[in-house]
């Protein structure tokens, strides 16, 4: 068995989705296809796939590490989506099932290839997969949304494929051909280093655009606020997540080959912009699924700081993106599940939640405590590490900013969300709430808890790997 | 030698260039046109003719065309009509070349001004914006050619030097040959800038000017328009074919052979595009000048 | 063939240029068609010893940036019954003073970046960073929604050009993704400025100012 499967099944889900009229079986082939994407997936892990030489496929522990993250998220995604398109359905008919797998096979080539071009290619690929998902509500909002999205990231994209030409030409003149295998980078005995340099700017500036890294920002708001709220939980949960690890990639052939001590400080000071721009514009949000998606920037700053001070705080970067990404994906659902209930995007029309919705409710603030740091979830000791990296390091008015944007952020959402789940009437009538719209996001809020409570010695040791590629260590 | 003779083809030729060039666009557009040779029948009839002054004018009226023709032929002796070098040179002479023709200019203009007419007010405020954008291009199309020569005189840039140009910075002479055609174009007052062939005085600029001249006035002036066109094809024909291996009386030869090509392409050029709108000429001139530009850009290491 | 090369780099800056003054629609979507065409054939003309890979390059990208491509984009623009003026927020005269400024900041930039091997002329490097820069001018100065499409056509090629610089070329595989990105990318969006015409009934970006903070 080969890593092809892991793209080829989602790739037949999808093609037997946009063969078959009937909504109902769509979304089994689109639940069968996430969850034999998840067996394949441990079936890697165990190390029974081996590699493919077609689209250069190896299964490394950074790779596998996120590609176990978008396939769970994603898993997640579809079976909310079975729950919540009984409600609302989808406009786009075949077009929803057909490009979630599609973007699965996508950001499963992402993850597993060695090839820098073949990376981009599906990088792309999962830009415009995604598209039509966001257009999905098909109002005047979601075509604003779509547009500033396929525009600003096709750009940063084409950005970011000349600096992966520029890769190529670090190479040097020595090399008679030069290569984008990863592989093939890591080991080369040296880079031209003013070619590397601009490499380095296209690439990050082209896929931090993907990544959602300020001032490149401005289309996730609107793209995370406008779609339906499965896509925003796939998009905060799963792709930004794919667009990062590109940075990663350019990070491991930087530490490869010593030059990451032009890295840090790019990737700390986006970051710390990130958190302080999120944080700003977190304090005027008015409307939840902004308010989580600003909330998405704010994260990915973090991970770009954890990143870039390398030591203990790579380390918590990773452990950090596993831990945010599930509770955003959770946060993401619970709204959902407002939306669905109050019919407004705003906060102000939300509250009562704990009483109207209880299991919502509790999801709602539960998620929130997860995602601001607070024990015993995961988030907690990946801040922490963070923390402890930037002390390690030399570097403490990193952790002091660090701390400071954090509370700021907390504040911001800590009011919205209390105003959103307290107060409202005292008699109000608790409705019914589906399994199917329930069991996403507490099965993931449970993940999120697990990780904290008890990381898992193999998952030690995997993001201990990962985190020494990229030139950290572990805590 | 080699220098007048090609000043005295010059002479002799540029009543041709018009004629060929209305051949041109009349054979592209489906008819038989007037005989190539026509304009020196007009100037050898309006030589014959009697002189007409208006009242109101004064003496700018009656120098004005003497002027406008002298100029002309001044600007010839600093060009290096041969491929080798002009009549008169030393450096910086293309600054007096540009002077000349602005003399010229001037005169006409004012001798506009001078009947008191609308039309020929407005034909001189036409031409007076044409020229200020056009002057510009010049200087640009001269500085680029100078980076590439490292001369400052006309001789150096149209001269010997052009051929070594060619091949180190063939890609930035190119640009300066496509930002004068596209100047010729509007000094020469032809093509899509200023159509010869109309007869609607709002439409013109150049010869709504010269309404009012009369007899041997009137055939300096067409002769001194059509040596300023071949004055300019002369310089794209220098650009273009650095005569400099050749006999004199061969050089000269490719001289003609040259003007004649250049009127050709120019009556391909009118017969294909509408006059452009007045709004664009501005336009029209600042890419030729962008162009020349791109030339001199591209020489930066 | 140098001298080829080297010309046909000159055209590619010169329809660029010609995408900066223009004020109607189809003649931009006939300029990015024309620029397409020539990209086609620099490959040919830059690694001399011709393959099937580099004969199959040039016929695809002809093909797709060529001819495909405008001409969907000028269906979409029938279809969508577009005005058909520009519309700028920068007029001509200004946009090409910017273009002019863009190719003297490449030209800057590409001295500055080491030559990597003979074959390769400066100016390949010059004109992939200019179009890139220009394709970034019209992206950001035209307010009509299919006019940043031409935008981001003209980055994709000038990104193209400095992908040819690359002596050993990048595998058929990656060449034909790149190609495929780019042709879905293009349906997208000429989809996505129908969709905005048929809810909006203009296409005019500017008019995309619902969402913000």
């Amino acid at each position: 068995m080969n890593l092809l499967a892991l793209i080829l099944v989602p790739l037949g889900g999808a093609l037997a989705a946009a063969l078959d009229p009937l909504r109902a079986r769509r979304q089994v082939w689109l639940v069968l296809g996430a969850g034999a994407h998840l067996i394949l997936l441990s079936l890697a892990w165990s190390g029974h796939l081996s590699g493919s030489r077609l689209l250069w496929l190896s299964f490394d522990p950074l790779g596998g590490l996120v590609l176990t993250l978008v396939s769970v998220v994603f898993f997640a995604v579809a079976i909310y989506s079975v729950g919540y398109f009984r409600r609302e359905a989808p406009r786009g008919a075949r077009v929803f099932e057909v490009c979630l797998l599609g973007f699965l096979a996508s950001a499963s080539v992402v993850c597993l290839t060695d090839d820098f071009g073949v990376m981009w290619v599906a990088m792309e690929a999962t830009t415009l997969a995604t598209a039509p998902l966001i257009y999905d509500p098909h109002d005047r909002r979601s075509i604003e949304a779509v547009w500033k999205y396929l525009l600003l990231c096709s750009v940063g994209i084409a950005l970011a494929l000349l600096g992966t030409f520029m890769l190529a030409m670090a190479q040097g003149v020595s090399v008679a051909a030069p290569s984008l295998s990863r592989s093939a980078l890591l080991h080369a005995p040296v880079l031209h280093a003013v070619w590397f340099k601009a490499a380095f700017v296209f690439l990050f500036v082209g896929y931090g655009t993907k990544v959602g890294l300020v001032p490149m920002h401005t289309w996730l708001p609107d793209a995370h606020g406008e779609a339906p709220s499965p896509i925003s939980a796939l998009l905060s949960g799963a792709l930004l997540n794919c667009a990062f690890l590109a940075i990663l990639r350019v990070v491991q052939v930087a530490h490869a080959c010593g030059q990451d001590r032009l890295l840090a400080p790019v990737l700390v000071g986006f970051g710390l912009a990130s958190m302080l721009v999120a944080a700003a514009l977190l304090l005027r949000q008015r409307n939840y699924k902004r308010m989580l998606a600003y909330s998405s920037v704010e994260h990915m700053g973090i991970l770009a700081v954890g990143c870039g001070l390398g030591q203990a705080a790579t380390f918590g970067a990773l452990l950090h993106m596993l831990g945010s990404s599930l509770c955003k994906a959770s946060l993401f659902f619970v709204a959902g599940n407002v939306l669905i209930e109050y019919r407004s995007k705003r906060i102000d029309d939300v509250s009562g939640l704990v009483r109207r919705l209880p299991v919502s409710g509790t999801l709602l603030v539960l998620g929130f405590l997860a995602l601001s740091g607070a024990p015993p979830f995961a988030p907690f000791l990946s801040e922490l590490a963070i923390l402890r990296g930037a002390v390690q390091t030399g570097q403490p008015w990193v952790a002091a900013a660090f701390v400071v944007l954090q509370i700021i952020a907390f504040i911001a959402l800590a009011t919205r969300i209390v105003a959103m789940a307290q107060g409202g009437p005292e008699t109000v009538k608790r409705r019914n709430e589906p399994a199917w719209l329930l069991l996403p996001p507490a099965g993931l809020l449970v993940l999120v808890l697990a990780l904290g409570v008890y990381l898992a010695a193999p998952l030690q040791q995997v993001l201990a790997a990962a985190a020494a590629t990229l030139g950290g260590s572990a805590p | 030698m080699s220098a007048l003779l090609s000043l005295a083809v010059l002479l002799v030729f540029a009543p041709l260039l018009p004629g060929v060039a209305a051949k041109t666009v009349a054979s592209l557009t489906g008819r038989r046109g007037a005989p190539i040779l026509q304009l020196y029948r007009d100037l050898g009839r309006l030589v014959r003719k009697g002189l007409v002054y208006s009242t109101v004018t004064t003496w700018l009226f009656r120098a004005a065309p003497a002027v406008w023709m002298l100029s002309a032929v001044a600007a010839a002796c600093l060009v290096p009509l041969d491929g080798r070098s002009g009549l008169v040179r030393f450096p910086g002479d293309l600054f007096l070349f540009a002077g000349f023709l602005a003399l010229g200019r001037y005169f006409l203009t004012l001798s506009a001004l001078d009947t008191g007419s609308s039309f020929e007010g407005m034909g001189a405020s036409r031409d007076l914006m044409i020229g200020s954008f056009a002057e510009p291009v010049l200087f640009m199309a001269f500085l680029t050619l100078s980076l590439a020569t490292g001369g400052l005189s006309l001789s150096e840039l149209f001269g010997p030097a052009i051929g070594e140009a060619w091949m180190h910075v063939g890609a930035s002479v190119a640009m300066v040959g496509l930002s004068l055609a596209l100047l010729l174009l509007a000094e020469a007052a032809r093509g899509p800038i200023d159509d010869p062939a109309t007869h609607l005085e709002l439409t013109m600029i150049h010869e709504v000017m010269i309404l009012d001249h009369s007899g041997p006035d009137l055939a300096l002036l067409l002769y001194g328009s059509a040596f300023r066109f071949a004055l300019f094809a002369a310089l794209l024909v220098d650009l273009a074919w650095p005569r400099t291996g050749l006999s004199d009386f061969a050089a000269a030869a490719g001289l003609a052979v040259g003007l004649v090509v250049v009127a050709v392409c120019v009556g391909l050029v009118e017969s294909s595009m509408a006059r452009l709108r007045m709004v664009r000429i501005p336009q029209y001139l600042f890419s030729a000048g962008v162009l020349a530009a791109l030339g001199a850009l591209l020489m930066i290491r | 063939m140098a001298h080829l090369t080297d010309t046909l780099l000159l055209l590619v800056l010169l329809t660029n240029f010609a995408d900066l003054a223009a004020s109607r629609l189809t003649f931009n979507i006939r300029a990015a068609a024309a620029q397409g065409i020539l990209l086609g054939l620099l490959p040919l003309a830059i690694h001399q010893p011709w393959s099937g890979h580099s004969l199959g390059i040039a016929i695809g990208t002809v093909a797709v940036k060529g001819v495909l491509l405008p001409s969907f984009l000028m269906w979409a623009m029938r279809e969508a019954t577009v005005r058909r003026e520009v519309e700028p927020s920068l007029g001509p005269l200004s946009s090409i003073t910017a273009g002019v400024f863009a190719v003297g900041l490449a030209q800057a930039l590409s001295t500055y970046l080491p030559q990597i091997s003979a074959n390769v002329p400066q100016l390949l490097v010059a004109t992939s960073f200019a179009t890139l820069m220009i394709g970034f001018i019209v992206l950001t100065t035209r307010r009509k929604a299919m006019s940043q499409v031409v935008g981001y056509l003209l980055l994709e090629n000038g990104v193209y050009v400095f992908g040819l610089a690359l002596s050993a070329r990048v595998p058929l595989l990656v060449e034909m993704g790149v190609l495929l990105d780019l042709v879905v990318g293009v349906f997208i969006m000429g989809l996505v400025v129908f969709h905005m015409n048929r809810e909006l009934e203009s296409l005019d970006s500017a008019r995309l100012t619902e969402l913000r903070d």
